[in-house]
């Protein structure tokens, strides 16, 4: 396929995010010149992070909460990070704005970064592509140029490592959103597919020197960790995948019906605009033939009136996260590939 | 939805002043402190870990004018003492066990490494749940304080503020105590658990010793206790607890992960892809293995004393891979692995059709 070129750029990124030297090498697959190539992130945000989500929330629910930090270069170095309150339903009156400037007004007493360069945000079983997300991603961009979204998957992590992903917008899905047409052809136009609606940057974890001699204490004192869930067998979370993506799907081919529908009434429309035209100019050639006035010309379009083209975000939306389902169970199975055959040697030598 | 906000610039709040000599505490917290830790028993009551005993023993001070209320319910001690004793107000019933998570210690060490210039030290404030047996501490956060020859000054006002904030956050987390960085707890670290002792019952005391003393980071944690001979004025002394660290099963892979910087020259790692996960995860068991087997031939050998428990172990763990029929073994496999196949095929064949639903719309 020729999208399919463009996609395993993209696809190299998210997989292939090992080294900060290679991973700038490679960049994003194919989007031009972002203003951030790499994020950095100290081991402090990720602690953070995990325990936001551990305590908060659990469930279907999302955690949020917001990344300070600052850029440098063409690296974005995420520094410090606190949480978002949940919207709860009893707190109407919570203003989210106050919590906010109330925190960094707070944090800059302490000496910590208070450049606001992101959120973050959890996600369940991968399913973050939505609406809700590119809004908010498009305001952080709009406002501040190199912000990202960390995603941030604790079932993926709690399978045994860490699943953190920063995204940004591509400069194109910035245009469209700006523009906030998202008609068909605008998106003909920007030549924006469900690929490049997202741009995958890769992450390194830094720590200062005290913070390593920290671990080290910790790595003393610390019991080993008894469970090592990466190595285990069980697939249950697969078919959990499974289910959402056959949602997804069933979505998507709806969506596909009704812009299926549309296509078929718009045609039907200009067919009868044609023959009521044809009709009309028949009409007045007769008359003309006949000595007559012709009829006066009327305003086809408030007779037929174009039918609403349906709108196409929703569906980039919906092919985009089915990608991210399928990126996920791609690598799930192939993990769960190696570990059966490492399972097959042992049950080999065995016997 | 968050958005983006810019901070303004306003003037700090001005922290509460409070010289040495004016400190009023209030009579409240005063008998919570001095309840069941009755004057006699307080040498007998430092636990067992009493390796850090030393230091608190050098930090028990009698800053007088502090402590002249505290000698107002000295008289109240005998009723006191004739009370067998209910259950400790404050988070010690009797466990004396401080659960940390590691997200606390970088916060701490964070806070460090960003204080202002001439700070030989930071403090703050300790956040977390009370449960009968221990005391977990999961948050904290960093207030700002000046401290110089003869006075200490803490910004109690922030303290409250971000403590209001961080309940919005989690509603379930109490202030529990303090933390400062440093090897020795100063005379000051009085005063300050002193106005800790307002916002908490019993608070904690926690020492992250970042100056790396003794070539090691000491972590260790403690509570107050009085001291002193009764109907005279009270001194204060610390007695240590046991510290332990409690991890959730995601923090323990972050700290995992986190813990790679270690290694690398320049203390960047990045994030490794799915089956360099496995290799890696493979490498560790690989470890194990072979630390037990030189145990195992060092027994054999003679070299080493052997030891029944861990023959025991061993037994279970070689008896743990399953003895399977080959058949049935090769059967499970290869239906396992074309399900997994299958389910790929199918992930595929789904993005070759969007991909190709993209193309025929756009046409």
């Amino acid at each position: 396929m020729a999208s399919r070129k463009e996609g395993t750029g993209s696809a190299a990124t998210s997989s292939s995010s090992t080294t900060g030297a290679a991973g700038k090498g490679k960049g994003k697959g194919g989007s031009g010149d972002s203003a951030v190539k790499q994020v950095q992130i100290d081991g402090l945000v990720v602690l953070k992070i995990i325990k936001h989500y551990q305590e908060e929330g659990q469930g279907t629910e999302v955690v949020q909460g917001v990344l300070l930090g600052l850029v440098v270069e063409d690296r974005l170095e995420i520094t410090n990070c606190f949480p978002f309150p949940q919207h709860t339903e009893d707190d109407a009156d919570f203003d989210e704005v106050q919590y906010q400037m109330e925190m960094m007004r707070s944090l800059r007493h302490v000496n910590i970064d208070h450049l606001h360069v992101g959120w973050y945000q959890s996600t369940y079983y991968g399913s973050f592509v939505t609406r809700a997300l590119l809004d908010s991603q498009f305001s952080y961009q709009h406002a501040i140029e190199e912000s990202v979204v960390l995603i941030y998957d604790p079932i993926k992590t709690a399978q045994g490592s860490l699943s953190l992903k920063a995204y940004r917008l591509t400069p194109k899905l910035m245009e469209v959103c700006k523009e906030k047409d998202f008609s068909p052809e605008a998106l003909k136009k920007g030549n924006i597919t469900f690929e490049h609606m997202f741009e995958e940057v890769p992450i390194v974890i830094k720590n200062s020197h005290l913070i390593n001699v920290l671990m080290w204490e910790l790595e003393k004192k610390a019991a080993v960790a008894d469970k090592h869930e990466l190595l285990s067998l069980a697939s249950s979370h697969l078919g959990k995948t499974l289910q959402l993506l056959m949602d997804r799907v069933d979505e998507m081919s709806q969506d596909i019906v009704k812009y299926n529908t549309y296509m078929r009434n718009t045609s039907k429309q200009q067919q009868q605009k044609h023959q009521y035209q044809q009709r009309r100019q028949q009409e007045n050639m007769q008359r003309q033939s006949r000595g007559e006035p012709p009829l006066p010309e009327e305003d086809l379009s408030k007779l037929f009136k174009p039918h609403q083209p349906p709108a196409r975000m929703d569906s980039l939306l919906i092919a985009g996260q089915i990608n991210t389902y399928c990126q996920n169970i791609k690598e799930f199975t192939a993990q769960n590939l190696g570990k059966l055959f490492m399972a097959q040697a042992l049950q080999e030598y065995n016997s | 939805m968050a958005t983006p906000a810019v901070p303004p610039s306003t003037p700090p709040a001005a922290p509460t002043e409070t010289p040495a000599a004016a400190s009023d505490p209030a009579p409240a917290p005063a008998p919570a402190s001095v309840s069941a830790p009755a004057p006699a028993p307080v040498p007998a009551a430092t636990p067992a870990p009493a390796s850090s005993s030393d230091p608190a023993a050098a930090a028990a001070t009698t800053a007088a004018p502090g402590q002249t209320p505290a000698s107002a319910p000295a008289p109240a001690q005998a009723p006191a003492q004739s009370l067998p004793g209910p259950a400790l107000p404050g988070p010690f019933p009797g466990g004396r066990v401080v659960r940390l998570h590691p997200v606390i210690l970088a916060s701490i060490v964070d806070s460090y490494e960003r204080r202002n210039e001439g700070a030989a030290r930071v403090i703050g404030t300790l956040l977390g749940t009370v449960d009968k047996h221990s005391v977990e501490v999961t948050n904290c956060f960093s207030v700002p304080h000046n401290e110089s020859e003869d006075e200490v000054a803490v910004d109690m006002e922030f303290a409250k503020n971000m403590y209001e904030l961080h309940k919005k956050v989690s509603p379930n987390e109490l202030i529990l105590g303090w933390y400062a960085t440093g090897h020795d707890i100063t005379e000051h670290s009085v005063l300050i658990h002193e106005y800790y002792s307002r916002e908490a019952p019993n608070p904690i005391h926690l020492t992250v010793d970042t100056s790396l003393q003794n070539g090691r980071m000491s972590i260790k944690a403690y509570v107050s206790t009085l001291m002193g001979v009764p109907g005279r004025t009270m001194g204060v002394m610390f007695t240590p607890l046991t510290v332990k660290y409690a991890y959730y099963d995601t923090e323990r892979i972050g700290v995992d992960l986190i813990m790679k910087t270690c290694f690398s020259p320049n203390r960047v790692i990045g994030l490794s892809s799915d089956l360099q996960q496995v290799g890696g995860a493979s490498a560790r068991i690989q470890d194990a293995l072979s630390t037990v087997l030189q145990y195992a031939e060092g027994v054999l050998s003679g070299k080493v004393s052997a030891d029944n428990t861990v023959g025991r172990f061993l037994m279970s763990l070689v008896n743990q891979v399953p003895k399977i029929v080959p058949e049935d073994f090769e059967t499970m496999l290869n239906s396992n692995i074309n399900d997994l196949l299958m389910v790929t095929y199918l992930a595929n064949l789904t993005q070759s059709q969007i991909a190709l639903n993209e193309k025929l719309v756009n046409l």
